[in-house]
């Protein structure tokens, strides 16, 4: 059943071009059924979502056995968590074939038996929210209290995605070996880099779900540390935010300058953002609690610190994906300041899609450093402004990156091609995609900013006055952000149609089809330190911060904790 | 074309004004957000 | 590794404006007391009703400039639900939970706390002007989530 690649790994020292041309037919099942499972959740998440726009604009009403917290969990389990994980798989698999070769048997084996776990824990923990077990939203704080079974199908989720990671760094290992002294390519550092990251990220949630959550909600214990679970989950949370959004990176660094024609920016300066994000994406969990008591204000302000750190990587590569568009403008001949700007491929698709993804994340970054900046933090903090914030950046610059990979990814695995008419529809597509959260994430952060709360069914409050400004204006208007949600459903189901297209109906692609390509661009590694891949250097760096940021808090989090609290079931 | 041998050396001036303007954008949004904190 | 020149202009623009951001909070937090909502106390979630200050909620006088407002915020409400503050002085909010995690939200005011229970959190604010606000929950404590609020009158002195 596995094809062992003919091709051996790459040859040549210190280059980190492209080898394998296509991924084997295993690799390329593994993939679909990501992507499959990826596009179930996608569908169920954003009708969840249409669901909510009704539901706050009192246009609809739920049958009695459903409530809007339900439909809010599903929304945001099925998109922020299910969507995202399965589709990373399934790039970084092809990816890895693709640039190491094809996966042993072993590694093969255990990615299906890792996609088999995670799907099983995903299903099961759908199965618990949707029969009224765990309307606690997908952050499940305690002491609000869910089914045993919930913490467990979150376990196992968490445990399928370790089964993946560690077998794709185990395809990683064992090319290194073949390979001594030679950096890897490109691809393959940073899905190591996110990889990394992820696994000494979920170390927090599984410490608090299999040793808090548990026996807590199985009885074994009567209490639970509150004040614990939420650090432990915010150690988990942040760099999660990170696990989204570094494969869009992967896919603006090396998937753009093909496009373009053109090579990436600088090799050593990709690597050591895909670095930097290791070190400080995750000793900065505390940046979410910033207004809640049981932790002193040096903590909480060392860590908005190292929140700033964690934006220098995202300025690197600013610059980097500019300097990419200028570079291949002008070898197209382009002159002037900005005459490079012509000369971009606005009609490839898979280009315009990443391009507007990039533009997405300006205001989602710069919303980001005001959420971090400590006090500034009580204007938005549980308001819709972080709604709205992780819209433009989870589920814009995120969601419609991994919509521009789909375009070719699918035909890629399928061996299909992207016709003229779905090319048509991807364009209108992206497009309702960018007018629809135009809409919908401005409302939500001008609301925000009036006080409107996030994660709420509608309510008037005893029409209070502060409540009449959310209903007034154009974008400080509810119906506005309902609006923006409708146009979303709408290029949600339009996407649904052009991964079907895609995947069954497209016409088989023919040899030389760029649209059934996996583009990466050459990296010319030539120039790069070989230390940048040392990884045990740059985890010890990353488990120095975590221990400098959090020993302390958390050890006064247990010593002097207060006595625990029992579990509510407040549904 | 001899910006293709080494980026380094590449003209860049457009970068440079683009990267400056999303930085100036996001200076403009945070002092905008830090003027509404400060009136509360 | 290399950096071309602009790369360098840039990096340096771009983490000088991080510092700036940083700076003005950090200075505004810890010489003008602006630090966000916190504290280190802690407290006993199943006995709530008989640990000062819980035991006698509302709002305390404190000296002539300060006032300490005590509230206590379960599924879905707070206790007490009226409260009386004259404008221009401190009020200092002292909130905890007796059952799940929920906030103590004025919008329009720097008030927004989260109440977490076994702790108590602190937040000193002055109302510039009299009027009535409306106090919310803006954490998901339940399917009566989005009724628990109240409202704060805040008088002449």
């Amino acid at each position: 059943m596995i094809l062992h690649s003919e091709r051996g790994p790459l040859a040549g020292r210190r280059t980190s071009s492209a080898v394998a041309a296509t991924a084997s037919a295993s690799e390329r099942k593994l993939a679909l059924w990501n992507i499959g499972f990826a596009y179930t959740a996608f569908l169920i998440g954003t009708l969840c979502g249409l669901i909510q726009v009704f539901m706050r604009n009192e246009m609809i009403e739920l049958p009695a056995w459903l409530d809007y917290y339900q439909v809010l969990t599903v929304h945001g389990v099925t998109l922020a968590l299910v969507y995202t994980t399965f589709f990373i798989y399934a790039f970084l698999i092809t990816g890895m074939s693709r640039s190491l070769g094809s996966f042993g048997p072993k590694v093969a084996r255990w990615s299906w038996i890792g996609f088999f776990v995670a799907a099983a824990g995903t299903v099961w923990a759908t199965i618990e929210i949707l029969s009224g077990r765990a309307s606690v939203l997908y952050t499940f704080y305690a002491p609000l209290k869910a089914s045993g079974w919930f913490y467990v199908s979150l376990a196992l989720l968490i445990i399928g995605t370790w089964i993946i990671s560690f077998a794709l760094i185990a395809h990683y290992v064992k090319w290194r070996k073949a390979n001594p002294g030679v950096l890897s390519p490109l691809f393959a550092f940073m899905t190591i880099s996110t990889l990394a990251m992820w696994i000494i990220a979920c170390l927090g949630v599984v410490a608090a779900v299999v040793f808090m959550y548990i026996p807590w909600a199985f009885g074994w214990v009567d209490t639970i540390n509150v004040e614990l679970s939420r650090t432990l989950f915010w150690f988990f949370g942040h760099p999660l935010v990170y696990f989204w959004l570094l494969p869009a990176y992967m896919a603006w660094y090396l998937v753009v300058p093909k496009l373009l024609g053109t090579k990436v920016f600088s090799d050593s300066l990709a690597r050591l953002s895909f670095l930097l994000f290791i070190l400080f994406s995750i000793p900065v969990g505390l940046h979410h609690q910033l207004t809640e008591p049981g932790v002193a204000d040096f903590w909480k302000f060392l860590q908005v610190t190292l929140t700033f750190m964690v934006v220098i990587p995202t300025l690197m590569t600013a610059f980097s994906l500019f300097a990419t568009f200028e570079i291949s403008g002008r070898q197209k001949g382009a002159k002037g300041l900005f005459g490079w700007v012509g000369k971009l491929p606005w009609n490839d698709i898979r280009f315009t899609s990443l391009f507007i993804s990039m533009v997405f994340f300006i205001p989602g970054g710069a919303g980001g450093i005001i959420n971090t900046s400590f006090q500034l933090n009580e204007l938005v903090h549980n308001t819709l402004w972080v709604v709205g914030h992780f819209h433009i950046t989870v589920g814009t610059p995120v969601a419609m990156t991994f919509m521009g990979i789909s375009f070719w990814l699918i035909p890629y695995l399928t061996g299909r091609t992207l016709t003229k008419t779905t090319k048509n529809l991807a364009f209108v597509q992206i497009i309702s995609w960018s007018v629809g959260m135009l809409f919908m994430s401005t409302a939500q952060h001008v609301l925000g900013l009036l006080g409107a709360p996030r994660r709420t069914q509608h309510s008037n409050y005893s029409d209070h006055p502060t409540v009449l400004g959310w209903f007034d204006g154009f974008f400080s208007n509810t119906s506005t952000l309902a609006l923006g949600g409708i146009i979303l459903f709408f290029s949600a189901m339009l996407l649904m149609v052009i991964v079907f297209r895609l995947w069954l109906i497209e016409p088989r692609s023919e040899k030389g089809d760029l649209y059934a390509e996996f583009p990466i661009a050459e990296s010319d590694a030539s120039a790069t330190p070989r230390w940048l891949e040392n990884w045990w250097i740059w985890i010890g760096i990353a488990v120095a911060l975590i221990l400098l940021a959090y020993t302390f808090p958390i050890t006064h989090m247990i010593q002097d904790a207060p006595p625990g609290s029992k579990g509510f079931i407040n549904w | 074309m001899k910006n293709k041998k080494n980026p380094h050396e590449a003209d860049l001036r457009g970068t440079l004004i683009s990267v400056l303007t999303v930085g100036i954008l996001i200076a403009v949004m945070w002092f905008a957000v830090y003027a509404m904190y400060v009136a509360l | 590794m290399h950096l071309h020149k602009f790369e360098k202009i840039w990096l340096i623009f771009g983490i000088a404006m991080l510092a700036v951001f940083l700076g003005i909070v950090g200075v505004q937090a810890f010489t003008q007391g602006q630090t966000p909502a916190g504290g280190m106390k802690k407290i006993d979630p199943e006995k709530v009703d008989v640990t000062a200050p819980f035991d006698d909620p509302g709002v305390h006088q404190i000296d002539d400039d300060t006032y300490e407002v005590v509230i206590k915020a379960m599924a879905y409400g707070y206790e007490p639900s009226e409260i009386k503050v004259p404008a221009g002085k401190e009020i200092i909010f002292k909130v905890t939970s007796k059952d799940v995690i929920h906030s103590f939200t004025i919008p329009n005011t720097k008030v927004n706390m989260m109440v977490v229970p076994g702790q108590i959190n602190e937040k000193r604010y002055t109302f510039n002007e009299p009027g009535t606000f409306l106090i919310l929950c803006n954490e998901y404590c339940g399917t009566g989530h989005h009724f628990m609020h109240t409202e704060i009158e805040v008088v002449e002195e």
